[in-house]
């Protein structure tokens, strides 16, 4: 295959020992990989023979670092690894430890935590389609839409006090209740997003410069995305509609109505056109729980975490005044809980596809062990498989499209 | 398809190269040799119920006290069409830690394996490209062993019995 894609364009004297094909480096820190990894391509003229990945150069070990933090202390790890979306990282791993735990969330709390989720996901789709534009060359539509993250992140400042990486909520459910401002805001970006959404989708996607450079680009089967364990939209876009939040539903996802939009070709524009189309989704979801919430009346409208005393902080009134929520305030703090022992794998979908968690507990006070598997790590692979025989113009668009995040990758 | 049927399956097929069968949160979970791991695969992707036909995870564990059986390499799979999933762990005597490579089966192996390889040094066979993938080529051990510890070692205050687990791995 290598030899039949070789054009050269170079024009060699005979004998001549010196190379047809060029090495060019995409990375680590070129503008277009939007994060710090590499790729070494073998381009003969414009055309890619062969490439080679590099990865690592963010690696922080968190679960090296995991195995010496108490389960509320590994939250901040998980920020940051898919940093375009951090309250879904938090929340699977909150989910996870609750599985262990045996903690039974209230409704509520399900609810709350799924509106932050899909504003999670609508902030990393939105940047991952908008950038995809601008990487061909249309940097209008990015202004439309960048506005809407800046105002999920207000939201999540409201709720967390902090805007990228989050740790928002606690084992058990939120530290806070939401407040007033943070409904006004999440009201507001129900209001306008959608609007801004279709002028994003009236300007790009029917774009005939954008379709050109999408249509067939880094295309894959689906039989091949799933032996390369794609997963998330990126699977969904090859045509299996494969969505963790359906098959196994957690937080209650249960309780609503959404569509799971697949594509046909797995290619660069399919990608994007479902993750547009679940963004429309996510918007969907978001109306549900608003309304679901608004329907809880008296005690229950005002519950937002579950009964936990060994993992959720007590009030900060009571650690003063009462000696158990004393002694739990400190346990809690550092870390001198001792958890049962078990094992668990619990996955949410990230933004990017399956995230999981796969946490083994001996009892100790800290995991014995917790891996994280890492959609976008697992999918990075086929990179040199989807660009083979492509022109470097295609490698940028896959690279935006495939929504890599060195954080994730590295972890 | 339930937990039952699968194990009931695999045992047929097995025997008593599959054991220690158990459910922990309903998660279907055995143990098998490590040489029988690509048997096993082979049987769960090809057996025309069970199809189990997508690797989720690959990732090794270290018991650095259990002899003989120091490296445990647990492989998540998953059954799209049923959605069902199960686990099963191949363990390796830390001195010969050889099992064969999952790629012939699963791309997504390539990455997992060597992630898998160049934390906890598993020596997987046949491998197109195991060489390290997060940490710089040149590093000479593998981190995420038991024996490599977190803390600085001059610390008293973070030996593990602080972590509840009284004495240290070693």
């Amino acid at each position: 295959m290598t030899d039949e894609l070789i054009q050269h364009n170079i024009k060699l004297p005979d004998g001549s020992i010196e190379k047809t094909t060029t090495t060019l480096n995409l990375g680590p820190t070129h503008p277009a990989t939007h994060g710090v990894f590499q790729n070494i391509l073998e381009v003969d003229g414009e055309r890619i023979v062969s490439s080679e990945q590099t990865v690592g150069y963010i690696h922080r070990a968190f679960e090296k670092i995991a195995e010496r933090r108490s389960l509320y202390q590994i939250t901040p790890l998980t920020d940051r690894l898919n940093y375009c979306s951090s309250p879904i990282n938090n929340m699977g791993w909150h989910l996870t430890c609750e599985k262990l735990l045996g903690i039974k969330t209230p409704k509520r709390v399900d609810y709350m935590r799924i509106i932050i989720m899909e504003l999670a996901r609508i902030a990393d789709h939105l940047i991952c389609n908008s950038i995809m534009v601008v990487d061909a060359g249309g940097l209008t539509p990015f202004t439309y839409l960048m506005e809407y993250r800046e105002l999920i992140y207000e939201i999540y400042e409201e709720i967390c006090g902090s805007r990228l990486t989050t740790t928002i909520g606690r084992i058990g459910g939120f530290e806070r209740n939401f407040s007033d401002t943070a409904w006004k805001k999440i009201e507001k970006f129900l209001n306008e997003y959608p609007k801004a959404l279709r002028e994003f989708e009236n300007l790009a996607t029917r774009n005939r410069v954008f379709m050109e450079r999408c249509i067939g680009a880094g295309a894959i089967s689906a039989e091949r995305a799933l032996s390369y364990g794609f997963t998330g939209p990126n699977l969904r876009a090859a045509g299996v509609d494969y969505d963790v939040r359906v098959h196994t539903p957690y937080s209650s996802y249960e309780d609503f109505e959404f569509k799971i939009p697949v594509g046909t070709t797995g290619d660069v524009y399919d990608r994007y056109l479902v993750r547009n189309k679940e963004m429309w989704e996510s918007i969907e979801i978001i109306k549900q729980a608003y309304q679901k919430i608004q329907d809880f009346k008296g005690e229950e409208a005002e519950v937002y975490h579950a009964d936990a005393p060994d993992y959720y902080l007590p009030k900060k009134a009571d650690v003063y005044t009462k000696m158990e929520a004393l002694i739990y305030h400190f346990k809690i703090v550092m870390g001198e809980t001792e958890m049962p022992a078990g094992e668990v794998y619990n996955c949410v979908e990230g933004a990017n596809g399956e995230l999981g968690f796969y946490l083994i507990s001996d009892g100790g006070r800290t995991p014995y062990r917790l891996h994280f598997r890492r959609p976008c790590f697992i999918y990075y692979q086929s990179f040199s498989e989807l660009t083979k025989g492509a022109m470097i113009s295609d490698a940028v668009l896959v690279m935006s499209s495939l929504n890599l995040i060195a954080g994730e990758m590295d972890a | 398809m339930t937990n039952e049927s699968i194990q009931e399956k695999i045992i047929a097929k097995f025997g008593d190269k599959v054991f220690n069968f158990s459910e922990p949160y309903g998660f279907l979970t055995f143990e098998t040799p490590a040489d029988n791991n690509i048997a096993l695969l082979q049987f769960l992707f090809d057996d025309a119920d069970l199809k189990f036909r997508f690797l989720t995870d690959v990732t090794v564990v270290h018991y650095p006290n259990d002899k003989g059986r120091e490296l445990a390499v647990v492989y998540h799979l998953h059954n799209l069409v049923d959605n069902v999933r199960l686990r099963f762990k191949c363990f390796l005597d830390i001195q010969t830690p050889d099992i064969d490579t999952a790629t012939v089966l699963f791309e997504s192996a390539n990455w997992q394996e060597r992630e898998a390889y160049d934390f906890f040094g598993v020596n997987f066979v046949n491998h197109p490209n195991l060489k390290r993938i997060m940490n710089v080529e040149e590093m000479d051990y593998f981190p995420l062993r038991k024996e490599y510890p977190l803390e600085d070692q001059s610390r008293t205050d973070k030996d593990d019995e602080m972590f509840g687990r009284g004495g240290s791995y070693n």
